[in-house]
């Protein structure tokens, strides 16, 4: 078990594109740390570069404290799965499995002992005699899970590990992944653009643009304090709603009316003319639903509903509204760049199932402007972010990790 | 496949297959039949032998054609092997780079290779006959050698280059993430898995080289290096009135018999190395 450390990560391909570019980062040791961003960001360049697939164009990888940087794969004691797995087509999965242990040396007895302890986590007992070829997708993953902790790596490292498999599948898996990694208390790097998966199984999460890192924090205050118009639209899940507004003094003027905002964010956005107002989906409610002594926490507006949709728990409803040009523009550039297809005109708001909206008529509606965040158009830095708020996020998803993972370890020395 | 025929279409299929395997092996049955019959029965219009003996392999193994017929044995097993072995360690270090590697004049490599085999032997017969004269290596084994690459070399290239692209390199990458060094990446995990087309384009170039009559005849004029096509042409009869179809096709038969013994050990390989399937789902 290690720590592993990145400075000034720089990776140019041949072509002279940097597919990585200056990406620091500090992973504890026993964190699950996920990187995630849209296609083609770097994450899996990254990743390679952290197992030595990858030649490093500049700065310094460390891992245990040790420069790794021209350590080959099998001197940094590492284990990885591939997002095709990478079985041996012709080894049994018992030899998939052994396949490192083999190569290390290790005596039969101690190798069959070790594969079979893992199967035995795995539920892969009855399929040790047969071929990766006629194993299912799961069973497959599984196996290349099995070798990856049949030997006490440093690191486990995972390129979507996940997106061969189907719905259902990926989420018991998912489940599978969490409890091994906190069961093993290894250091995980974890690759996905899942957003739950992101959500769901890190400590941290890296989230990584055109090979610049944006911010590394908790999937908890990646969600409630992002850096930036990027972070703040990539994670969430229907995406966070992004409106144009003008500032007038405390108050904002968007198509939706005038939100207020308290003294500390009023002195945030002071100085700036138009600016993108972003409220997350669960921060609207149908007015008639909303109580009196919450009603004064946000403001209420009227606005023509679209299309709703019933989710039997959740109801969705569209709201489309007029934005400014150069607004405009600057949003469909963001909406491209995380792949979403959605129309950023339309606002998408989360209101209670109960709620009788009608399509194409209008409405009331109630948002709560406590959480807005308030982004510059230019840069799409998030002028009222509470770094300390945030911070704080982090800082407890730390301690409650740090915890957790004395009590495994603890747990293995007298087990063991 | 087969699971989704209606029985009408099965046996359609069945007897298919059937006339075709008849068609091609009827005239091997026809040889190996004749090789059993003395020289009076040859054409008694009778397919089984009446009295079949080893009469004609006698003939050829220690009688009268033992001579031309040993040698002639000897140089085709050599030669052919020799040819296949080269063929093939040079087509492997080709097809690695075609497949592997990004480097210019790929595309000419293989057009090259394209051109060289399809272009008739026979064109280059008699020059090869007046270089090999004037070179020394007329009826010698480096003298079929060579030209047998020519033949062999363009395919091996093109099986090989086929089959390597088909092989997942990412599987030696997760071999030195488990702890191998390249070597060793190479040797348990790419070998295995090239073998079976390793193996396919040996058994085939082999096949090439061995099936070869025009170089065979061409360019050799003693049982130095003369192979077994070109030495049938040189049987004899009993005396010179009779035709030597007994000798012949008990020959025939003879080097017949390493081609199925090949095909039958290394099938097995063949079909599992190309069954045992992909890594995705
Ligand atoms: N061998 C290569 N040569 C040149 N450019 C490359 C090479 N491999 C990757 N790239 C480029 O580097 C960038 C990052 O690639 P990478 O595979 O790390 O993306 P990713 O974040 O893993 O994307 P995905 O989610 O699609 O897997 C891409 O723009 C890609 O085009
Ligand atoms: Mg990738």
């Amino acid at each position: 078990m290690a720590a592993i450390t990145m400075n000034h990560i720089v990776k140019r391909y041949g072509d002279g594109f940097p597919a990585v570019n200056d990406v620091s980062l500090d992973i504890a040791d026993g964190e699950f740390m996920i990187l995630v961003g849209p296609s083609g960001c770097g994450k899996s360049t990254l990743l390679r570069m952290i197992v030595g697939l990858e030649d490093i164009t500049s700065g310094d990888m460390l891992i245990g404290g040790q420069r790794v940087n021209e350590k080959s794969p099998r001197e940094r004691n590492l284990s990885m799965v591939f997002q095709n797995y990478a079985l041996y087509p012709h080894l049994s999965v018992f030899e998939n499995i052994a396949f490192p242990l083999r190569l290390a040396g290790t005596s039969d007895a101690e190798v069959k002992k070790r594969v079979q302890d893992a199967a035995d986590v795995l539920e892969l007992r009855e399929h040790l005699e047969r071929k990766p070829a006629n194993l299912s997708g799961g069973q497959r993953q599984r196996v290349a899970m099995g070798r990856a902790i049949v030997r006490q790596a440093d690191a486990f490292l995972f390129d979507e590990p996940l997106s061969n498999l189907d719905a259902k599948l990926r989420g018991q898996m998912r489940t599978e992944i969490a409890r091994l990694q906190r069961r093993l208390g290894v250091t995980t790097v974890y690759v996905t653009h899942d957003q739950t998966e992101a959500m769901t199984l890190g400590d941290r999460v890296a989230v990584l643009r055109k090979g610049v890192l944006q911010q590394v924090a908790s999937p908890r205050e990646l969600y409630e304090q992002p850096v930036n118009l990027f972070v703040a639209g990539f994670i969430g899940s229907p995406p966070m709603n992004f409106l144009p507004a003008t500032v007038q003094g405390a108050a904002l003027r968007t198509p939706f009316g005038d939100l207020h905002l308290d003294d500390r964010r009023a002195k945030a956005v002071a100085g700036h003319d138009l600016v993108i107002v972003g409220l997350r989906p669960g921060h609207f409610e149908d007015a008639s639903l909303v109580e009196e002594d919450k009603r004064r926490h946000g403001s209420v507006f009227r606005a023509m509903v679209d299309v709703t949709e019933w989710l039997g728990d959740q109801q969705y409803a569209y709201i489309p509204f007029e934005a400014p040009a150069e607004i405009t523009a600057q949003l469909r550039d963001l909406s491209r760049e995380l792949d979403s297809d959605q129309m950023r005109t339309q606002a998408i708001v989360e209101i209670d199932a109960m709620s009788r909206l009608r399509e194409g008529r209008e409405a009331e509606f109630w948002v709560d402007t406590r959480k807005a965040h308030v982004f510059d158009p230019k840069t799409g830095t998030n002028l009222t972010r509470d770094a300390e708020a945030g911070a704080r996020m982090t800082e407890e998803v730390a301690q409650e990790r740090a915890e957790q993972l004395t009590e495994t370890r603890e747990g293995r020395v007298t087990a063991g | 496949m087969m699971g989704a025929m209606s029985t009408r279409e099965r046996v359609l299929w069945y007897l298919g297959a059937l006339a075709i395997v008849l068609y091609a092996l009827f005239p091997v049955a026809w040889i190996i039949s004749l090789s059993f019959k003395s020289q009076g029965d040859l054409t008694d219009r009778n397919f089984l032998p009446r009295n079949p003996s080893w009469g004609n392999y006698e003939t050829i193994f220690s009688g009268s054609a033992r001579d031309l017929f040993l040698p002639a044995l000897r140089n085709s097993l050599g030669i052919c092997l020799i040819a296949t072995f080269v063929s093939v360690v040079l087509a492997m270090f080709a097809a690695y780079a075609i497949a592997r590697l990004d480097f210019p004049g790929k595309r000419l490599i293989l057009s090259t290779a394209l051109v060289v085999a399809i272009f008739p032997a026979i064109s280059i017969v008699t020059p090869l006959f007046n270089l090999w004269r004037g070179i020394g290596l007329y009826d010698t084994w480096p003298g079929l050698i060579i030209p047998y690459l020519s033949l062999t070399l363009p395919i091996s290239i093109w099986t090989l280059a086929a089959f390597f692209r088909e092989i997942p390199w990412e599987m030696e990458q997760a071999a030195q993430v488990d702890g191998a060094t390249s070597w060793q990446a190479f040797r348990k995990v790419i070998v295995p898995l090239a073998a079976p087309g390793v193996f396919t384009t040996a058994i085939i170039s082999f096949f090439i080289a061995w099936n070869d009559f025009i170089y065979g005849i061409s360019l050799t004029s003693t049982e130095a290096s003369r192979p077994v096509p070109a030495a049938l042409a040189f049987f004899t009869g009993a005396s010179q009135f009779e035709e030597p179809t007994g000798a012949i096709t008990a020959a025939a038969v003879v080097v017949t018999i390493p081609v199925v013994v090949l095909v039958l050990l290394f099938q097995r390989r063949i079909v599992a190395g190309l069954t045992n399937g992909a890594v995705k789902g």
